[in-house]
C-alpha cells in the first residue's frame, strides 16, 4: 500500500466485484464497492442474451430513502429497460439512472462486464 | 399572382396566445401571415393551468405546450425573453428593447399579473407571487431557507398556493380579506365547512384580515400587520390577491379600455383599433374579465377567424362553473351558484356536518331549470349537475333527489341520457356529438379522440366524463375498448388467464414470446410480471421462488416478508383463526426477543414481527418453522386471515363452532394467489363478533348451519358484504366458496378485490348466484377441481424455500461483503425499536 501520497487520486479503476453465480437472470443483487469517496452500494443487473447484459446503479433509492434499488422488478418501458424500485415503484433507467417520474433526478451509474466468470466494475 | 405576405405579431406567449398560434396553423394561416410572437417570459408556452405540477415532479419541459423546435418547423419566428414595451399605432410597429418590427394586425395575448395590495413592505425580498415558472423557482429557492409560509389570498390561486407551500414542507396559513374562503365561489355555510377541512389539514386559515404592512419579524423573516393590530409572522409570503389583465400596452397606445382594465373587445375579439384584436384575459369582452383557459381558447378560435376573414362562430361570453380539489378538498360552483343573479330563484341545499358536505341547488322559479350549484367536500355530482345546467335539461320531478344521499348513490346521467348538444369539455368546447363524429370518422381510442378533438386536454376537468362517454359509444359500435393491462399486452388480466389456462403456458417467456405485443415486447414491467405470476400459481402452483417465476416477483412475494419503509421486513406467520397456544406465543416472543423485532398485534388476529434484516430473514425463519409455524401470506395477493370470534365452545350465544369452521377454512385456501388479497371472517352468532360482513367472504352460524356473505370490504371504501346463501351445512358451504373463488381469480382485473369486482360485475348479485349456485354456466365442477388441484399442491413457501441452499442466496444484502447495511437506523420507542 502506498501510503506515502496522501492526496486523494480521481482516477477510477476496473475492480472484480462478484461471480456469475451471484447474479440473479433478469433481476438484480446489491454488492459493496469500493470509490473515492468511500463506499458505495450498487444494484447490479443481470439481463443474460441482451445487449447489453449487465447494469449497476445505486442501491439507494433518493425517493424512498432506503438501500433497496437491486430488490425491484426489472422490466422495460418504451423499449428501455427500467427498474421499479420496491417502495414507491419509482422507474430508474438502467442505461443512465434517469428516474422517470422526476426528471430532475437521476442515479449514478457505473461501467460494469464479464471478465470470463467475473463481474467486474469501473469505480 | 402571389401578394406578399402581410405581417401578423402576437404578443404575449401564453396559453391563449399559443392556441391562437395552434388555430392558425390548423387554418393554414402561414400562407397569407408572417406571423411573429413576442413573449416576455423565457420558457415557451406552458400549461399554466398545472403550473403547480412543477412542485411534483414536472419540469419546463413536461409542462410546455408545444415541442422545443415547433414554431420553427411552422415557420413561425418566436422570439422569447423580449417583451414588447410600446405599440406605435402610426407607424405600424411594435417596440422592444431589440427594436421595432413592422405589423399589419396585431394581436394581444399579454393575460394578466397577480395583484399585491399597495402596502408599506409588500415589495420585501421573500414577498412573492404564484403566476410563472419564475415565480415557483423564486418560491421553492426561498422556501428552502424559510420554515413558515403564508399565502394572502384564499381565492382558487390562493389555496393552491398554500398546498404547493405544504409540499415544500413549509407550516402554512391562509389570509383572506374577506369573511370566508373562496368568496367567489362558496357562500357562508359552504367557507365554513372548507375552512374546517383546510385547517384539518393543518393549514392555518385567517379570514376577514386586511393586511396593514409588512415588517421584519421576531421569530421569523416578516411579521404581517393586519387592521385590528394581530399579527402574523412568516419566512415567506405569496400573494394571490387576484389578477389584473396586463393592458398597459393598450393604455399607453389609447385603445378603449374598461372601467377597472381590460381591453375592450366585440364579438370578433377586435378592439377599438380593427388591425389590433385581444384575447385571453387580457381582453374584456361585455364588461366581463375571463379568467380561466376555456373562454380564452374560445377567444383563440374566434380570432383566428377574424384575422382570415372567415365566417366562424363569435364570442358569446362563457360558462364560469369549475370543479377544483383544492388541499384535497373537493370545490365545485356552476353557473349562479350564489343565486342572486336569477330573479325568482329557488334554492335547495343539503348539509352534513359529519361526513363535511355541502351541497346547494339554484333552481329556476319554476322548478324546470337548474341555473347553479355549489358543492363542498363532495364533487361526485358536479358532472351531472353541469350537464343539467349547460344544456338546460329538464330537471327531475323532486330537484332535490340530485344532492340528497340516497341509498343507490346520487342518481347519475349516464352517457347515453346525454343529448348530443351536451358539452364534454368546456376548454375546447367538445360536446357529445363531436366525439361520436370522430369516431365515426376513424378514431378508435381515447388517444386518438383526444388528439382529434383535444377534448379533456385543457384543465382536465372532464377526464371521467370524456371516458365514459368515449367507451360507452365505442361499445355501442361493436368497437373493442382498449383495456390493456399494460404496454407488453394488449390483452385484460381475464383474458390473459383465459389463455394460460388454454394454452398450459407454464412460465412468462412462453407467454411474452406466443402473445406479447410485438411492438414493444421484451421484459415485461411492474405491472403485468406480477399480474401474471399471480395467474402461473392460480393455475399451476409452483413455488413463487423458482428460478422461473423469481425475477416476476413484487420483493414481498420474492422474499416472502413485507419490505418497511427503511428496506426491513416484516415476518407474519400464520395463526389460523387467531387461536394460538401459549407454546407459540412463546416461541414468537422468543424469536423477536433474539432478533430484536418490533412486536405488534395486528387488526387480522395475528402477530406482526417488524424490522427484521433481509440477510436474517432465514434464520428466522427456521425457527419459527421448527416450532411449527407456517407462512402468513402477509406479503402475497392471496388468502390473509381467516379472523373468528371463540363461538360455541365458550361464547353463552353461540350455535356453531366458529372456530373450528374459521380453522379449517383458512388451512383450505391458504396460498391461493388471487387478484387482490383475500379476508374471511366466521361468526359464531348473529352478533357477529368476526365481523365477517366486512369481509370477501363472511361467514355467520346459525340454528341450522352457517350463511354465507360475499363481497364485503374494510379499507379504504368499506362495502357491507351481501347474503349470498342461507342455512348451508359445512360441505355445501366449502363447496360454494370454492366456486366463488375461482370464479374470481378467474375473472377479476388484477388488484380487484372482490367488492369492486362484484359492483363491475355485470348482472350483478343475481348473476353471481346464478353462476355460483345454480351453476347456469355449467363451470361449477371446474371451478372445484381447480381449487381442489390449488389445495392439493400447496406448500409453505418458507418451508420450501428454507431447504434450498440456492433459494437461500437471495437472501444475501450483498453478495461480495457481509458488512450490514448501516443506514437502517432504528431508536427506541416505548421499549421497542423503530425506524429512527
Ligand atoms: C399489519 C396490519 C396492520 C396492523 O398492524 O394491524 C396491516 C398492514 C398493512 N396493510 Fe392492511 N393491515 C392489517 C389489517 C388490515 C385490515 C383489518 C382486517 O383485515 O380485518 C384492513 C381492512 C379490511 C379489508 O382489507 O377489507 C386492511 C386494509 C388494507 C388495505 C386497503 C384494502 C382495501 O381494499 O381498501 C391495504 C392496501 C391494499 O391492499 O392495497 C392494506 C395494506 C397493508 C400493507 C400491506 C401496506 C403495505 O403495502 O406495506 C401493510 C403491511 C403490513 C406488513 O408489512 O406486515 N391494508 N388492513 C394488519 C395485518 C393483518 C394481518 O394479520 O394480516
Ligand atoms: C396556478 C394557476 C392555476 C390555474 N388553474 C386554472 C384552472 O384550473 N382552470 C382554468 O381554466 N384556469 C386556471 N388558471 C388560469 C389560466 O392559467 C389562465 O386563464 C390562462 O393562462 C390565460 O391565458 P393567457 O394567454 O391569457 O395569459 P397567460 O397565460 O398569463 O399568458 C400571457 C403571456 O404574455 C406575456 N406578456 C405579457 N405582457 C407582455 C409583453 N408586453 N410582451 C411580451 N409578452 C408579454 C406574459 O409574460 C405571459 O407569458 C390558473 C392560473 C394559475 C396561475
Ligand atoms: S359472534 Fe356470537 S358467538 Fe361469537 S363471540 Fe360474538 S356473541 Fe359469541
Ligand atoms: S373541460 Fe377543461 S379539459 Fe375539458
Amino acid at each position: 500500500m502506498n501510503t506515502a501520497t496522501a492526496t486523494k487520486t480521481m482516477t477510477q479503476t476496473w475492480q472484480t466485484l462478484c461471480h456469475r453465480a451471484d447474479l440473479v437472470p433478469f433481476s438484480g443483487v446489491a454488492a459493496w464497492v469500493e470509490t473515492d469517496e468511500g463506499p458505495a452500494q450498487v444494484a447490479l443487473f443481470y439481463l443474460p442474451g441482451k445487449d447489453p447484459e449487465l447494469y449497476a446503479l445505486d442501491h439507494h433509492d433518493p425517493m424512498a430513502g432506503a438501500n433497496v434499488n437491486a430488490r425491484g422488478i426489472v422490466g422495460d418501458l418504451k423499449g428501455q429497460p427500467v427498474v421499479a424500485s420496491p417502495l414507491y415503484k419509482h422507474h430508474y433507467r438502467l442505461a443512465d439512472g434517469q428516474c422517470l417520474e422526476n426528471p430532475g433526478l437521476r442515479l449514478r451509474t457505473w461501467a460494469v462486464s464479464f471478465k470470463g466468470a467475473e463481474v467486474w466494475i469501473e469505480a | 399572382m402571389n401578394t406578399p405576405k402581410q405581417h401578423l405579431i402576437i404578443i404575449g406567449n401564453g396559453m391563449v396566445g399559443h392556441h391562437l398560434v395552434e388555430q392558425l396553423i390548423e387554418r393554414g394561416a402561414t400562407a397569407r401571415y408572417a406571423i411573429t410572437v413576442f413573449g416576455e417570459e423565457r420558457h415557451r408556452a406552458y400549461d399554466r393551468v398545472h403550473l403547480s405540477e412543477y412542485f411534483t415532479g414536472r419540469d419546463a419541459d413536461d409542462l410546455a405546450l408545444s415541442d422545443v423546435d415547433w414554431y420553427a418547423a411552422n415557420g413561425i419566428e418566436l422570439r422569447l425573453s423580449e417583451a414588447v414595451t410600446a405599440i406605435d399605432r402610426d407607424a405600424g410597429d411594435v417596440v422592444t428593447a431589440q427594436g421595432r418590427t413592422p405589423y399589419d394586425r396585431l394581436v394581444l395575448a399579454t393575460g394578466s399579473y397577480p395583484f399585491v395590495p399597495p402596502m408599506p413592505g409588500s415589495d420585501r425580498p421573500g414577498c412573492l407571487v404564484y403566476r410563472t415558472l419564475d415565480d415557483l423557482d423564486a418560491i421553492r429557492a426561498a422556501a428552502e431557507r424559510a420554515s413558515t409560509g403564508v399565502v394572502v389570498g384564499g381565492g382558487l390561486l390562493g389555496l393552491e398556493a398554500a398546498n404547493a407551500l405544504r409540499g415544500l414542507n413549509l407550516e402554512t396559513a391562509v389570509v383572506e380579506f374577506a369573511p370566508r374562503l373562496m368568496p367567489m365561489q362558496v357562500d357562508g355555510e359552504g367557507g365554513e365547512l372548507l375552512r374546517e377541512k383546510i385547517e384539518a389539514l393543518g393549514v392555518q386559515v385567517h379570514t376577514d384580515r386586511a393586511t396593514q404592512r409588512i415588517e421584519d419579524g421576531l421569530d421569523a423573516g416578516h411579521r404581517m400587520v393586519f387592521q385590528d393590530d394581530k399579527v402574523l409572522e412568516a419566512d415567506l409570503i405569496v400573494f394571490s390577491a387576484g389578477i389584473r389583465p396586463r393592458d398597459e400596452l393598450a393604455r399607453d397606445s389609447a385603445l378603449e379600455m374598461g372601467e377597472r382594465g381590460g381591453v375592450v373587445i366585440d364579438d370578433r375579439c377586435l378592439t377599438s383599433d380593427p388591425a389590433i384584436l385581444a384575447i385571453g384575459e387580457v381582453a374584456l369582452w361585455n364588461n366581463s374579465i375571463f379568467g380561466l383557459v376555456a373562454p380564452g381558447y374560445q377567444m383563440a378560435k374566434v380570432a383566428a377567424d377574424t384575422l382570415l376573414g372567415s365566417e366562424g362562430e363569435s364570442f358569446r361570453g362563457a360558462d364560469m362553473s369549475t370543479k377544483l380539489k383544492l388541499l384535497g378538498v373537493d370545490v365545485g360552483a356552476i353557473g349562479d351558484a350564489h343565486g342572486d343573479r336569477t330573479p325568482g330563484a329557488r334554492v335547495f341545499r343539503y348539509l352534513d356536518q359529519l361526513k363535511q358536505q355541502y351541497r346547494k341547488l339554484v333552481v329556476s322559479g319554476d322548478g324546470r331549470r337548474l341555473v347553479g350549484a355549489m358543492l363542498v367536500g363532495d364533487n361526485s355530482v358536479y358532472d351531472t349537475l353541469l350537464q343539467y345546467y349547460s344544456n338546460g335539461l329538464d330537471l327531475p320531478e323532486d330537484p332535490a333527489s340530485l344532492i340528497l344521499p340516497s341509498s343507490e348513490g346520487a342518481p347519475t346521467l349516464g352517457p347515453d341520457a346525454l343529448p348530443e348538444t351536451a358539452t364534454l369539455c368546456s376548454c375546447h368546447n367538445v360536446t357529445k356529438g363531436d366525439i361520436c363524429a370522430s369516431i365515426d370518422g376513424g378514431a378508435g381510442d381515447l388517444a386518438a379522440i383526444k388528439g382529434e378533438t383535444k377534448a379533456s386536454t385543457g384543465c382536465g376537468g372532464c377526464t371521467a366524463l370524456l371516458k365514459s362517454v368515449v367507451e360507452h359509444e365505442l361499445e355501442r359500435r361493436g368497437v373493442a375498448v382498449d383495456r390493456s393491462i399494460c404496454e407488453h399486452f394488449a390483452h385484460t388480466r381475464q383474458e390473459l388467464f383465459d389463455i394460460v389456462r388454454v394454452e398450459g403456458i407454464k412460465t412468462f417467456g412462453e407467454l411474452m414470446a406466443a402473445h406479447g405485443n410485438p411492438a414493444t415486447h421484451r421484459l415485461g414491467c411492474d405491472i403485468c410480471k406480477p399480474a401474471v405470476a399471480s395467474i402461473l400459481a392460480s393455475c399451476f402452483n409452483e413455488p413463487i421462488t423458482d428460478a422461473a417465476h423469481i425475477p416476476l416477483q413484487d420483493t414481498n412475494d420474492t422474499f416472502m416478508a413485507n419490505m418497511q419503509k427503511n428496506g426491513t421486513y416484516s415476518v407474519v406467520p400464520r395463526v389460523p383463526g387467531g387461536e394460538i397456544t401459549p407454546d407459540k406465543l412463546v416461541v414468537l416472543g422468543k424469536v423477536a426477543q433474539k432478533y430484536d423485532l418490533y412486536t405488534k398485534v395486528t387488526g387480522g388476529q395475528r402477530i406482526d414481527l417488524f424490522g427484521a434484516r433481509l440477510e436474517d430473514l432465514p434464520e428466522i425463519w427456521s425457527e419459527l418453522l421448527d416450532a411449527g409455524f407456517e407462512t402468513g401470506h402477509a406479503y402475497a395477493k392471496s388468502l390473509r386471515t381467516v379472523k373468528s370470534c371463540v363461538g360455541s365452545t365458550w361464547c353463552r350465544y353461540g350455535v356453531q363452532d366458529s372456530v373450528g369452521m374459521a380453522i379449517r377454512l383458512e388451512h383450505r385456501y391458504k396460498g391461493l394467489r388471487s387478484p387482490h388479497k383475500l379476508k374471511f371472517g366466521v361468526s359464531g352468532c348473529t352478533r357477529e363478533c368476526a365481523e365477517a360482513q366486512g369481509k370477501d367472504i363472511g361467514v355467520i352460524a346459525t340454528e341450522h348451519g352457517w350463511n354465507l356473505y360475499v363481497c364485503g370490504n374494510g379499507g379504504m371504501r368499506p362495502r357491507h358484504a351481501e347474503l349470498f346463501a342461507t342455512d348451508l351445512d359445512d360441505e355445501r358451504l366449502v363447496q360454494l366458496i370454492d366456486r366463488f373463488l375461482m370464479f374470481y381469480v378467474r375473472t377479476a382485473d388484477r388488484l380487484q378485490r372482490t367488492s369492486v369486482w362484484r359492483e363491475n360485475l355485470e348482472g350483478g348479485l343475481d348473476y353471481l348466484k346464478e353462476v355460483v349456485i345454480d351453476d347456469r354456466l355449467g363451470i361449477g365442477e371446474a371451478l372445484e377441481r381447480q381449487m381442489q388441484s390449488v389445495i392439493d399442491t400447496y406448500q409453505c413457501e418458507w418451508a420450501n424455500a428454507i431447504d434450498d441452499p440456492e433459494k437461500l442466496k437471495r437472501f444475501r444484502s450483498f453478495v461480495n461483503d457481509s458488512r450490514p447495511d448501516p443506514d437502517i437506523i432504528v431508536t427506541e420507542e416505548r421499549g421497542q425499536l423503530r425506524p429512527a
